[in-house]
Order: structure tokens, then sequence, then C-alpha cells
């Protein structure tokens, strides 16, 4: 079978909607456009009826209760929300928050913003594996530590945090456990219960939904966790987050949630055949590539490695075919190779020449056989080109070099 | 980001990739950058002692696609040029003929300092003093 061009696989960054998705949205914009607010016509209920069975859909998959999830513009305002909500919520109990170096930036910056305004933020080291310590963890708890925040699963590499483990010990010094669920929820088994998490952020796009839409779950019983608003208007989602609900894109969230939790198991175990596929043949053809991360804690549909001795945005160049993204600082808006990289302790020139793969629902195993002779015969080729390559064939340690820095 | 025709010209066919002997005394080679960076440049030019024309010049480049052409086109402009024209070779030069954008100009400037670091090393194995104008600004 022909591979149709270019190859989509950056499905970290974002995913197509699944037609199934739209196919449910449709009705939404056109026929059924009601607000979901309006108690008083037939329009309205409409749009409330959908929506309650999107918040049924999400629980469900995340081992929740409808009346848990709030919907919210994506998961950027769902991390800012369960961190706000909190930091303001609870500011006379304490203002110490404990959270890790490799957070996606909408909980990073929403921390940094924080210090500005009296909290105080431990960032937590990762250990080389790019899991948290527990140790470290249990260390860092303060009397005056209100939120714990860590990342189900990171979205460079993928991998996934001792969640349960950090569960039980926040529950048993009574501290908030807020989580970004980004990567991780549609993926692998999420469940609020069993993981003690009290607030989980989701976005719709990344499992096959609309962009645009996201979910925060705030557990309601045993503790019931209270939030202040971060938006103020008309009191909705129990006044936690005001405006006119997006009910297409609530529906399509929900849609998602439920094809993802009917699928997952299967879909799952098809991912990790093809990412094996990849890193298997990327190992066998090429020298000189490292995973970066844990490959045992890991999501199934993740690959980050090293090309040794090739920088990462001339290996984008040569495979502008096929989407994927790069640690290279060339590929940043800062001119800085990956933060998460650098916190696993991965050398700067290693992190120039690194590669995320993010397989996805809709990639095949021809498309992943594509990939790797395509990125054999391009790694090959700039090694061809790369002075450090020809000095490391020589013997030459070239970490040991005195290199003229500007 | 979109690359110029020109950058893509030079990242598909690379012009004078390969390398000279370090050995040859009549051989300047010039390694700038560093890989923490992201940018290594190695230029090296075989230059005619008596005539003090570059016959030959070699790149390897690690870095991205226009820190490769950089290094590629200013392979094909020391070629038969010579010492003193060569070192006339200015990185804006570089940046008008490769249309590189604003965060791509410090590819040019390397290329820049690779020219004069080759030339450099070729003044100092023939012992001529190499001005601080002629050293490599990195």
């Amino acid at each position: 079978m022909a591979v149709k061009l270019p190859i989509y696989m950056d499905n970290h960054a974002t995913t197509p909607v699944d037609p199934r998705v739209v196919e449910t949205m449709l009705p939404y914009f056109t026929e059924k456009f009601g607000n979901a607010a309006s108690r008083n016509h037939s329009f309205g209920w409409a749009g409330e009826e959908a929506v309650e069975t999107s918040r049924q859909q999400i629980a469900s998959l995340i081992n929740a209760t409808p009346k848990e999830i709030i919907f919210t513009s994506g998961a950027t305002e769902s991390d800012n929300l369960m961190i706000k909500g909190i930091a303001e919520m609870f500011r006379e109990k304490g203002n110490h928050i404990i959270t890790q170096a490799i957070e996606h930036k909408a909980v990073l910056d929403t921390c940094k913003n924080l210090e500005k305004h009296g909290f105080e933020v431990t960032y937590l080291p990762v250990q080389r594996d790019g899991r948290v310590s527990i140790e470290d963890l249990k260390a860092a708890i303060k009397p005056t530590t209100i939120l714990i925040t860590i990342m189900y699963a990171n979205n460079e590499i993928g991998v996934i945090n001792p969640i349960a483990e950090i569960g039980k010990i926040a529950k048993e010094h009574g501290i908030f456990f807020a989580v970004d669920g980004v990567q991780a929820v549609g993926k692998v088994p999420v469940d609020v219960q069993k993981d003690n998490i009290d607030m989980l952020a989701i976005s719709g796009h990344k499992i096959y939904g609309p962009k645009g839409v996201g979910a925060l779950y705030v557990r309601r019983r045993n503790p019931r966790v209270q939030l202040s608003a971060i938006i103020d208007g008309g009191g909705h989602e129990r006044g936690m987050r005001s405006g006119t609900l997006n009910v297409p894109g609530i529906v399509g969230l929900g849609k998602a949630c439920e094809i993802a939790q009917k699928e997952m198991p299967e879909e799952a175990a098809r991912l990790l055949g093809l990412r094996e596929r990849l890193r298997k043949g990327l190992e066998a053809k090429l020298d000189e590539v490292f995973i970066n991360g844990s490959m045992e804690h890991r999501l199934p549909n993740n690959l980050n490695m090293s090309f040794a001795y090739v920088e990462g945005e001339s290996l984008l160049m040569g495979i502008n075919d096929i989407a994927v993204s790069s640690g290279s600082a060339c590929t940043s808006a800062t001119l800085e190779p990956s933060y998460v990289l650098k916190a696993l302790g991965v050398g700067e020139d290693l992190a120039h020449t690194s590669i995320r793969f993010g397989l996805g629902r809709f990639n095949t195993q021809e498309e992943v056989d594509y990939v790797i002779d395509k990125m054999v015969q391009v790694v090959t080729k700039l090694r061809e080109l790369s002075p450090l390559y020809e000095m490391a064939k020589e013997g030459i340690d070239i970490s040991k070099m005195k290199w003229q820095t500007a | 980001m979109a690359y110029s025709e020109k950058v893509v010209d030079h990242y598909n066919n690379p012009r004078n990739v390969g390398s000279l002997s370090k050995e040859d005394p009549n051989v300047g080679t010039g390694l700038v950058g560093a890989p923490e960076c992201g940018d290594v440049m190695k230029l090296q030019m075989k230059i005619n002692p008596d005539t003090k024309v570059i016959e030959e010049a070699k790149f390897k480049t690690f870095g991205c696609g226009s820190a490769i052409a950089s290094s590629s086109l200013a392979t094909e402009w020391v070629k038969g040029k010579t010492v003193e024209e060569a070192l006339s070779i200015k990185n804006t030069d570089i940046v008008r003929e490769l249309s590189l954008p604003p965060v791509k100009i410090h590819c040019s400037v390397l290329a820049e300092d690779a020219i004069k670091a080759a030339i450099g090393d070729w003044k100092k194995k023939h012992g001529v003093d190499v001005p601080a104008s002629e050293k490599p600004s990195h």
C-alpha cells in the first residue's frame, strides 16, 4: 500500500478530530444551537441535555461522577484554574506549593505567577528516567504546603509519574493533589479514586476531540474541593467557571472520551506495537541513538530519541514529509534546547539532536516503516556532513574538547 | 519556518563536503562553534603558498539547514580567491545571498569566523602573524 504524504506523527501536539466526533458535534452548530443556560425553552434544554451527556462520558472515563466535571476552554485554563483556584481559596491555610521541573508551561508559568503574589513554590527535580522521586517529594512537604501539582505523563518524553503513590502521600498529609492529565487521559487508564486525585485537567484536542474545549475534574467528596474562580460572570459551572458553555465543543469532548474508553485497550496495544516497531527499526539501522526517559513507565504512543551528531532542525528539514518535533534550540522561540531534556540530565549537545515521535489513532504500520527508512537515510546523510561524527569515529572525545563558545 | 530556495538547494546538494589532511602544511583548518550551542563548522582550505590562491575548500557542519547552507556557500565563494580576497567576505554577504532571517544571522557569523579561522591556521603554519582583525570574532 502506498503511503500518503505528508505523514502526521506529532500527536502529543494535537490530534485530528475523529470523524465520529465531528458527526456527533454537527447538529449542535445549527439546529440544536441553544444556550445550555436557557432554562425556559426547548433549545436551551437540548443544549443542557447534551452537556450533561458529555459530563457523564468524561466522568465515566476517569471514574468520577458527572457533577465533578467543569468545562473550560482547554487544559491551559484547567491548569490555571486548579492551581490558582486552590491558592486563592486556601492562602490563609498555607502558601507553599510543590510541583516539578518538567511540567507543562501552563503549570510552571502559573506557579511562577503565584510566586510573585507571595506563594512559595518547590520545583522538584526529576530523576534520569524523567520521573519524580517519592523521597524528594516527601522531603519537600512542609506544614504550609497546600497543593501538590504533578503531571500524569510528560508531553515531550511520555514518561508516566508514580501518580497513585503521590496521591496517597498527598492524602495522608491533607494536601490537595492537582494533576495535569492532558497526555494520559484517554491513552492509559486514569482513575481519580484509585489515584487519590483531587483535580485533573483534561484537553479535548489531544484525544481526537476539538480544540478550544477542556475539562477540569474537581472532587466533591472525601474531601470536597472548593476553588476560587478565575473568570467571573454568570455563575456557570457551579460558579467555578462563568461563560456560556461551548456546547458543540463539549459534545465533541464527551464523544471523544466515550470512544477512548471503549477502544483504549485495543488502541494502546496497537500503538505500543507500532512504537516498538519504530524504536527497534531505528536502533537496528543506526548507531549512537539514545532514548530519552524511562521505557518502562511510558505512554504507549511516545518515542523520544536523540540522534547523536545530527542537529535536530536540520534533521526535520530532511524529513519534511513527516511531521514530528525536536528538542533542538533552533525549533524553539527561546533558542534554548528543551528544558525537559535538560532536567533529565541529557547533555545540551544531545538535546539538540532529539526528535519526539507521537503516534496516534490514524498512524499505520506502513507509515512507521516509511518513517524508519526516511530517518535512516537522512541521519546517515547528515552524519556524513557532521564534523562531530567524523571526530567521534576518529576516537576524539568531543565532550573533552575545548570549544570556542560565544 | 520557511527556508529560502537557496538554503534548501545547499541543504539538498551541499557543495564541497569532506575533509582535507590537517597535516598538509598547505591546508588551513577552521573549527568553530560548539555542540552545546547546536552549531559546529569545520572549514578547510588548501592554499597555494606561492600564489596565495585557495585551490580547494571542504566543509563539514553540525547545525541547522541555514548553518549547512552558510558553510557550503562559503566553500564555493573562497575557492579560486586569494587569501586576502577571502578575508574580505563578510557575514552580511552570506545573509543577503541566502536571504537568512534575523534568527539565523549567527549561522552567517559562524561561517565568516570559519573562513578566518582556517586562514589563520594556514598562516600560523607558515609563520605569518595573524592580525586581530582577521581573528574569529567568537
